[in-house]
C-alpha cells in the first residue's frame, strides 16, 4: 500500500513532468488513450464471460446432474446398482470425456474409469480441478468428489482438456489484443496531441508576432469550416479591430502633429513677438487675446479629438435607450433655422411629429448639429438646406442634410469622414476637419452608416440609424430608467 | 458670495482665487481634500468650487458624498480634468450643481459659480419674474414690457425666463445651450447669438433703454440699464 504521503511525493513530480501534463495535448491523449483502453478490457471481459465462463458452468451443470442421478440409483439400489450403473455410464459416454470413481472408506478404487484415488481429493462435495493421465495422455479434469452413506466414495468429472486449450487460447488472444490497444491507444494519443499542436502552433505563432509588433500577421484559416476555423476567424476578426484602431491612433497621432502644432506655433509666435516687439499695453493686450483664442482653437480639437475617442471606444452605451428623434430634431431645426435666416439661407425641416429610435439622444442631437454647422457654414446665402427624417421599411431611421454649397467631389467623399480631412473646398473655412469623423463615430456606435452623396448641386449626408435595439441583449448594461420596456436596455453591437 | 476653492495646482488656484476675490468676492482656499472636507463642514460658505483629483486621500468625490451625507446642501461646481461625459454624469450624481472642465475661461467659472448661488436660495415657487419694467408671469406664461404685452415664442420664453432668473448675472452662451437648450455641446455655428438678437428685437427695440447688454468674451447679462 502507498501512503498518502508517498503518493503526494509521487504527484510532485519534476517540473519538467509537470510541464508535460500542463500540456493540454497531452492531457487529451492520455484521456484518448484511457477511454480506449477501458472499452478494450470491457470488451475482453464480456468475451471471456460468456465463452470460457459458460462452458465451465455448462460443465459443472453435467456433473451434478449426472451425480444427481447417481446418488438416487446408490439409494435405490446400494453400491451393487451404483456399481452397475456406473458401467452402463462409462460405456455409453460416446465422448469418452466422463470420470468416475467409487472407492470404499479407505481410498481403494472399487470400480470406474481412474486409476487411483487422486491423493489431494479428501473433502466431501468439494469441486477439484485434477490433473490426470488416462490411456497415456495428460489432461486436465474438473471433478466432484461425493461421500456416500456407509463410508464410500464417489468421484464423478469430465475431461476438460479441450476447454482448457481453448481458454488458454481465448487467454492468449485477449493479451495480444490489450498490447494491441496499448499500442493503438498511445498512437491515438500521439495523434491527438500532434493535432493540438498543430493548429493551435499556428494560433500562437500568430499571436506571438502580432504583440511583437507585426499586426499585419493572421490565424490561418483552413477551410474545413470546423471549430478551429470558426475560432481562427474569431482572432482574426478580433486582429481586424485591433489593427484598424491601431492606424486610427496612428492616423490621429500624425494628425495631431500636423493640426495642432499650427495654431500653438501661432499661439507662441504672437506672445513671443509681443514679448519682443510690443510698444504699450494695448499692444500686449490684443497679442495675449489673439493668442488666447489660437489657444481655444486647439482645445476646442482636443475635445472634439477626445469625444471622438470616447465614442469609438464605445464606451458610451449606458444611455441608450428607445427615444422619440421627433421632437428632438424639431429642436435642433428651431435652433438652427434662425441661424440659418441670418445668413439668409433656408433651412426647411420635413420631420414626422414621432420617429421611434434607438440610442443615445445627446450623441444623435450632436451628430445632427455637426451637419447642420457643416450646411450653414458651406452653403452660399439664399440657398436652401433641407433637414429631413424618415423611418423606412428596413428598420433603419434616415436623417438627411442637404445643402446647396460646394459639395465634397466623388474621389474625396470616402475620405471625408477620417478625422482632419479637409476637402480643397474647406481649406479657407474655419473648422478641425473632426465634425463628419465625430458623425461617423456616432453611427458606428449606433450600429449604422453615414452616407455622403451629391446633391446637384451640394451634399447630402444621410445618417442611418437602426430604428430597434439588436435582437441579442447583452446582460451586462442596465438601464435604471423603468419607462423603456426591458428590451430597450441592450445596447447596440457595433 | 462667500467662497471656498478647492484645488491643488497652485497656478490655476491662484487664477481662480484672485479672479474670484477681483469679481468681489470673499475667497478660502484649500489645496488637499482633507483641508477642503474640514473647511466646507465646519463654516458657512455660498458655493464651493471642488476639483477632482485631489492629494491627501479624499478626492473630490468623496469630499462632496461626505458633505451631502452630513446633509450640508452648499452648492457645488466641480472643476475637473476628467472630461469623459461618464465622468460628468458621476459628478453630477455625487450631489455636483454644475460640472466644468478644464481648461475653462474664467469667464465661464464665475458666471457659472455665481449662478450656483442664485440657485442655492432657491428659486422656488416663484410665479412672477421681473426686472425693471420688464415682467414675466410663470403661470399664464406672458410676459409685459411697461405694460405692454410681448408676443414670444416658446422658446424665447424660456430664453428670456433663464436670463431673468439670472438676472444681473453674466450667463454664458454654454449656460445657456445646458439651461435652456439641455445640448451638453458646443455648435460651430453662433446659433445662441442668433436667438438672442432675435429676443432683443422684441424686448428691446421698440423700447428706450436696453435690458439684455453682452458681456465681452463672457456672454450676456440681463440688468437695468445703468445710466
Amino acid at each position: 500500500m502507498l501512503s498518502a504521503n508517498r503518493l503526494r511525493r509521487l504527484w510532485r513530480r519534476r517540473p519538467a513532468q509537470r510541464e508535460f501534463m500542463r500540456s493540454a495535448g497531452v492531457r487529451f491523449g492520455i484521456l484518448h488513450a484511457a477511454v480506449f483502453a477501458l472499452s478494450t478490457l470491457a470488451l475482453a471481459g464480456f468475451l471471456w464471460w460468456s465463452t470460457a465462463g459458460l462452458l465451465e458452468r455448462q460443465t459443472e451443470a453435467a456433473i451434478n446432474a449426472d451425480t444427481q442421478g447417481l446418488s438416487e440409483r446408490y439409494g435405490e439400489g446400494g453400491l451393487l446398482a451404483l456399481e452397475e450403473t456406473l458401467d452402463q455410464r462409462m460405456a455409453g459416454n460416446i465422448d469418452d470425456d466422463a470420470l468416475y470413481l467409487l472407492a470404499d472408506p479407505l481410498f481403494n478404487k472399487l470400480s470406474g474409469n481412474l486409476e487411483r484415488w487422486p491423493v489431494k481429493v479428501n473433502m466431501d462435495s468439494a469441486w477439484y480441478n485434477l490433473s490426470i493421465e488416462r490411456a497415456g495422455r495428460r489432461g486436465v479434469a474438473l471433478v466432484h468428489h461425493f461421500e456416500l452413506p456407509g463410508g464410500f466414495h464417489l468421484l464423478v468429472g469430465r475431461d476438460v482438456e479441450v476447454r482448457s486449450q481453448m481458454a488458454r487460447m481465448l487467454t492468449d488472444a485477449l493479451l495480444w489484443s490489450g498490447v494491441v490497444a496499448l499500442v493503438l491507444g498511445t498512437i491515438g494519443a500521439l495523434a491527438v496531441r500532434s493535432l493540438f499542436r498543430i493548429t493551435l502552433a499556428d494560433v500562437s505563432a500568430t499571436a506571438r508576432a502580432i504583440s511583437a509588433g507585426d499586426l499585419t500577421r493572421r490565424v490561418r484559416v483552413s477551410g474545413r469550416r470546423d471549430e478551429f476555423d470558426r475560432l481562427a476567424e474569431t482572432i482574426n476578426d478580433m486582429l481586424d479591430r485591433i489593427a484598424r484602431l491601431m492606424d486610427g491612433v496612428r492616423q490621429v497621432s500624425n494628425a495631431i502633429a500636423h493640426d495642432l502644432r499650427t495654431p500653438i506655433a501661432r499661439a507662441r509666435a504672437r506672445l513671443e513677438d509681443a514679448a519682443a516687439h510690443a510698444t504699450g499695453e494695448a499692444d500686449l493686450r490684443a497679442a495675449i487675446e489673439r493668442a488666447e483664442a489660437d489657444l481655444d482653437g486647439v482645445i476646442t480639437i482636443f475635445q472634439a479629438l477626445l469625444r471622438i475617442a470616447e465614442i469609438e471606444a464605445g464606451a458610451r452605451r449606458s444611455a441608450f435607450a428607445r427615444i422619440d428623434l421627433g421632437p428632438l430634431l424639431a429642436d435642433l431645426a428651431d435652433l438652427y433655422s434662425a441661424a440659418a435666416e441670418e445668413r439668409e439661407q433656408i433651412l426647411a425641416a420635413r420631420i414626422p411629429d414621432s420617429l421611434p429610435a434607438y440610442g443615445d439622444p445627446a450623441m444623435i442631437q450632436q451628430a445632427v448639429a455637426n451637419l447642420l454647422d457643416n450646411a450653414l457654414k458651406f452653403s452660399p446665402p439664399g440657398s436652401t438646406i433641407r433637414l429631413e427624417a424618415s423611418t423606412g421599411a428596413d428598420q433603419v431611421t434616415r436623417i438627411t442634410v442637404a445643402d446647396q454649397g460646394p459639395g465634397i467631389p466623388a474621389a474625396d467623399r470616402t475620405r471625408a469622414t477620417e478625422r482632419f480631412f479637409r476637402g480643397e473646398q474647406a481649406r479657407h473655412t474655419p473648422g478641425s476637419g473632426l465634425g463628419l469623423a465625430l458623425v461617423q463615430a456616432v453611427a458606428t456606435l449606433h450600429g449604422g452608416t453615414v452616407s455622403l452623396e451629391d446633391n446637384q448641386p451640394g451634399l447630402s449626408a444621410t445618417l442611418i440609424l437602426a430604428t430597434r435595439p439588436p435582437a441579442q441583449p447583452a446582460p451586462s448594461q442596465v438601464n435604471t430608467s423603468s419607462s423603456h420596456d426591458q428590451s430597450a436596455v441592450a445596447p447596440l453591437e457595433a | 458670495m462667500r467662497i471656498l476653492v478647492v484645488e491643488d495646482d497652485k497656478d490655476v488656484a491662484g487664477f481662480v482665487v484672485k479672479g474670484l476675490k477681483e469679481a468681489g468676492h470673499v475667497v478660502e482656499h484649500a489645496d488637499n481634500g482633507r483641508d477642503g472636507l474640514f473647511l466646507a463642514a465646519s463654516e458657512n460658505f455660498d458655493a464651493i468650487v471642488l476639483d477632482r483629483m485631489l492629494p491627501g486621500g479624499v478626492d473630490g468625490l468623496r469630499l462632496l458624498e461626505t458633505l451631502r451625507a452630513q446633509n450640508n446642501q452648499t452648492p457645488v461646481l466641480f472643476l475637473s480634468a476628467m472630461a469623459g461625459v461618464d465622468d460628468r454624469v458621476r459628478g453630477l450624481k455625487a450631489g455636483g450643481d454644475d460640472y466644468l472642465t478644464k481648461p475653462f475661461a474664467f469667464a465661464e467659472l464665475l458666471a457659472r459659480v455665481e449662478g450656483l448661488s442664485r440657485r442655492g436660495r432657491g428659486e422656488g415657487p416663484a410665479t412672477k419674474l421681473q426686472t425693471a419694467d420688464l415682467e414675466m408671469d410663470l403661470l399664464s406664461r406672458t410676459v409685459k414690457r411697461a405694460g405692454q404685452k410681448i408676443d414670444l415664442q416658446p422658446r424665447e420664453f424660456r430664453l428670456l425666463e433663464y436670463l431673468m432668473r439670472h438676472a444681473g448675472q453674466v450667463v454664458t452662451r454654454t449656460m445657456l445651450l445646458e439651461g435652456v437648450w439641455d445640448y451638453h455641446f458646443d455648435p460651430q455655428t453662433n446659433v445662441i447669438d442668433v436667438h438672442v438678437s432675435r429676443l432683443r428685437q422684441k424686448v428691446d427695440k421698440p423700447y428706450p433703454t436696453s435690458l439684455i447688454h453682452t458681456v465681452r468674451n463672457a456672454g450676456y447679462m440681463l440688468r437695468p440699464e445703468t445710466p
